[in-house]
């Protein structure tokens, strides 16, 4: 028998947990002796409340979506992919050389083979913690968060040493021709008659990232192969058993995962900076993470927590413009779902189980 | 290369190495108990902040120490309530306890100081001086003759540089460090409590049969690891470094797990591998690039080689390294 119905498992958990983390984040404002109405209108205002803030809150709920979505496609497999940041470091390289080395005649091509670059970089980047993983046992998390580190010391080098163009002290590559500028959601709605501000970052990856979610979906739910990753995330003996081999799933998967968090690059190298600096990434590989425990690992799930952290990016940049509060607060933010969506999961589940065990009881 | 070139290198190593040290020991308890930690860094950025914040204030070095420990055990209970009493995951708890570190640090920094996420500078009686040994080259003999220490220092025998700037001159919490290698080895193997801790991190169904309690010995190693990740950050804060800056512990606490593996999970190896990894940081510290024989090594290969020495021992190609057996698992208690 279910313990409680299935909804109440995919809506009501994660919900519970939100508010938790919310109340808790309420209380670490009035600490800091601000008003957190106040900072709640003032974060819907600046992230919603005009097409200027919805451009900054879409552009970074792009890269959200890539890499929640790499997170989630490991999680099916039972993988913690923790190294979304490195592996999304990487795809800006594959990105800036793709740009910066072939002349390309029109943005769209430079997308497909910018994105195919970016995919290709991460994949390869995820590619041997999960051969570690498969075939030697070695952890794939400790694995991971050593690439993360290693990435950006490559990163560095690259920039500092290869790519930057010469008389320049910045550790920044070149910037990318104008053939490959992406349009910008100002740029593609203007045709439409609808009006957008032309200052938000939002551009056309927003709509990569979006069929990203929906091929994801049919993959993990719709095809063989995705039937395989489950099973093999379910139960590791039972997967064995059925004839799936764990060695090539672990593989797939994780190559799969780092190359959605390599093509987050798409968006901020390629879309927004127009150059590969230092630290592109922003934190974002793990705030895939957190978007991926929200999101109970479900594209859709992901693709609305994807929206919600880029709100609070969004909203607490305006935050930190307006009032006393730092932008770290939504570090803090962050943290407490991960907390209470990821770890403190029993915490909100078991209470729960037991009211709907205790109704059910009192219906029969 | 001159000697005393070498010997301040090796005297920087140590001053590295020592929250490296401290942090892996820290992990060394909590993983041998079958938790994983990879909130180590995050446990030493608070205690960082928290011990030099309240040095900062009241002036007092040590309430400033108990302060950053008290925040790292803060942390550790939270690890504790999450990853042993609600069976979470530890490694998703470990990923919010960086993160919370990462945010209050700086929030709270600047509710409280106002100077963009740091804390005001320490100045003597709020920092963990050098302590300097019986005729070690320190001040005095430079105040004594009117002649710079460095000159002094270049003008001794190469034993006496050895003792003065090898040996000598260090914060006591250094000397801490070292010394808790062997008590940590003497615990762990040699006492009642060390071996039921390394028995609940391999098989904790057994501990439990024999009447022991589980929960009881892993919040103990929790703690513990608590506590040495608070020495740890109040050492970066306040004896390493004069005062909190965001971001502080720059990895450390993974550098520290990284160690960790390469030492196999072994309180002296801990010690080889934090030594390593330390020398590694004093030699990117004070070389740019290094050229070797016309082979130019850059600077960020320096930076990354612990990383990649870990993966190479994780691999097994080298030695393979295989935790705790119950590591990473909740335990159940058979109804």
């Amino acid at each position: 028998m279910e313990k409680m119905p299935k909804w109440a498992d995919v809506v009501l958990i994660p919900l519970i947990s939100l508010l938790l983390a919310a109340a808790l984040s309420a209380l670490v404002i009035l600490a800091i002796g601000e008003d957190p109405v106040a900072a709640v209108k003032l974060m819907v205002d600046g992230a919603l409340g005009s097409t200027y803030g919805w451009g900054y809150t879409l552009y970074y709920a792009t890269n959200f979506m890539f890499t929640g979505l790499a997170v989630a496609v490991a999680a099916h497999a039972g993988l913690f992919n923790i190294g979304g940041e490195g592996q999304a470091m990487l795809g800006g390289l594959g990105v800036a050389l793709v740009c910066l080395f072939i002349p390309w005649p029109h943005w769209s091509l430079a997308l497909i083979f910018a994105a195919l670059g970016a995919g290709l970089f991460g994949a390869a980047w995820a590619a041997i913690p999960a051969y570690l993983q498969a075939k030697r046992g070695s952890h794939i998390v400790i694995t991971t968060i050593m690439f993360n580190f290693i990435a950006a010391a490559v990163l560095n080098y690259m920039l500092v040493n290869v790519l930057r163009p010469k008389g320049s002290q910045d550790p920044a590559s070149a910037r990318f021709p104008e053939t490959v500028h992406l349009p910008s959601l100002h740029e593609m709605l203007a045709p439409l008659g609808i009006e957008f501000s032309k200052s938000g970052p939002a551009n056309v990856s927003l709509l990569v990232a979006l069929a990203a979610c929906v091929v994801i979906w049919l993959l993990i739910w719709r095809t063989p192969l995705g039937y395989e990753i489950r099973s093999l995330g379910k139960s590791e003996p039972a997967a064995r058993y059925a004839g799936i081999s764990s060695v090539r799933i672990v593989m797939i998967a994780m190559l799969i995962s780092g190359a959605l968090a390599g093509m987050m690059a798409i968006n901020n190298v390629m879309g927004e900076a127009e150059r590969l600096v230092l630290n592109s990434t922003e934190g974002a590989g793990f705030i895939g993470i957190a978007v991926a425990l929200m999101g109970r690992n479900h594209p859709f799930g992901v693709f609305l927590a994807a929206i919600l952290f880029g709100f609070l990016y969004q909203g607490g940049a305006e935050l930190a413009l307006w009032t006393s509060i730092p932008r770290e607060l939504i570090v803090v933010i962050q943290a407490l779902v991960i907390l209470f969506t990821g770890a403190l999961d029993d915490m909100v589940r078991m209470p729960l189980e037991k009211i709907f065990i205790a109704v059910r009881k009192g219906q029969n | 290369m001159e000697f005393l070139t070498i010997i301040q290198i090796l005297d920087s190593t140590i001053r590295l190495a020592t929250p490296l040290l401290l942090a892996c020991l820290a992990g060394l308890f909590s993983e041998r108990a079958g938790i994983f930690d990879i909130g180590l860094e995050g446990k030493m950025l608070m205690a960082a902040f928290f011990s030099a914040a309240v040095a900062a204030v009241t002036g007092n070095v040590w309430l400033g120490l108990l302060a950053g420990i008290a925040a790292s055990l803060v942390l550790s209970v939270l690890h504790g309530v999450a990853s042993i009493t609600f069976r979470g995951n530890q490694l998703i708890s470990g990923v919010a306890i960086n993160f919370l570190a990462s945010g209050l640090t700086v929030l709270i920094a600047q509710d409280w100081f106002k100077q963009g996420g740091r804390t005001p500078s320490l100045f003597s009686g709020g920092r963990f001086e050098g302590w300097e040994w019986p005729f070690a080259i320190g001040p005095a003999d430079a105040a004594a003759t009117g002649q710079p220490v460095s000159r002094l220092m270049a003008e001794a025998n190469p034993v006496h540089q050895v003792y003065s700037e090898l040996l000598s001159g260090h914060s006591i919490l250094v000397y801490f460090a070292f010394l808790a290698v062997p008590a940590t080895w003497w615990i762990l193997f040699r006492t009642r409590f060390g071996l039921r801790l390394r028995a609940v991190g391999e098989n904790p169904a057994a501990v439990d049969t024999a009447g022991v309690s589980v929960v009881g010995l892993r919040y103990a190693a929790v703690l513990i690891c608590g506590l040495l990740c608070g020495i740890a950050g109040a050492y970066l804060a306040t004896a390493l470094q004069a005062g909190f800056v965001k971001e502080m512990t720059a990895g450390r606490g993974f550098i520290a797990l990284a160690a960790l593996i390469f030492a196999k999970w072994r309180p002296w190896h801990a010690m080889g591998a934090c030594l390593l990894f330390g020398l590694l940081q004093a030699i990117a510290l004070r070389f740019q690039n290094i050229e070797l024989g016309g082979l130019t090594i850059p600077v960020q290969a320096m930076d990354a080689l612990p990383y990649v020495l870990t993966v190479v021992i994780l691999a097994g190609f080298v030695g393979k390294a295989i935790p705790p057996r119950a590591g990473g698992q909740p335990y159940v208690k058979e109804r």
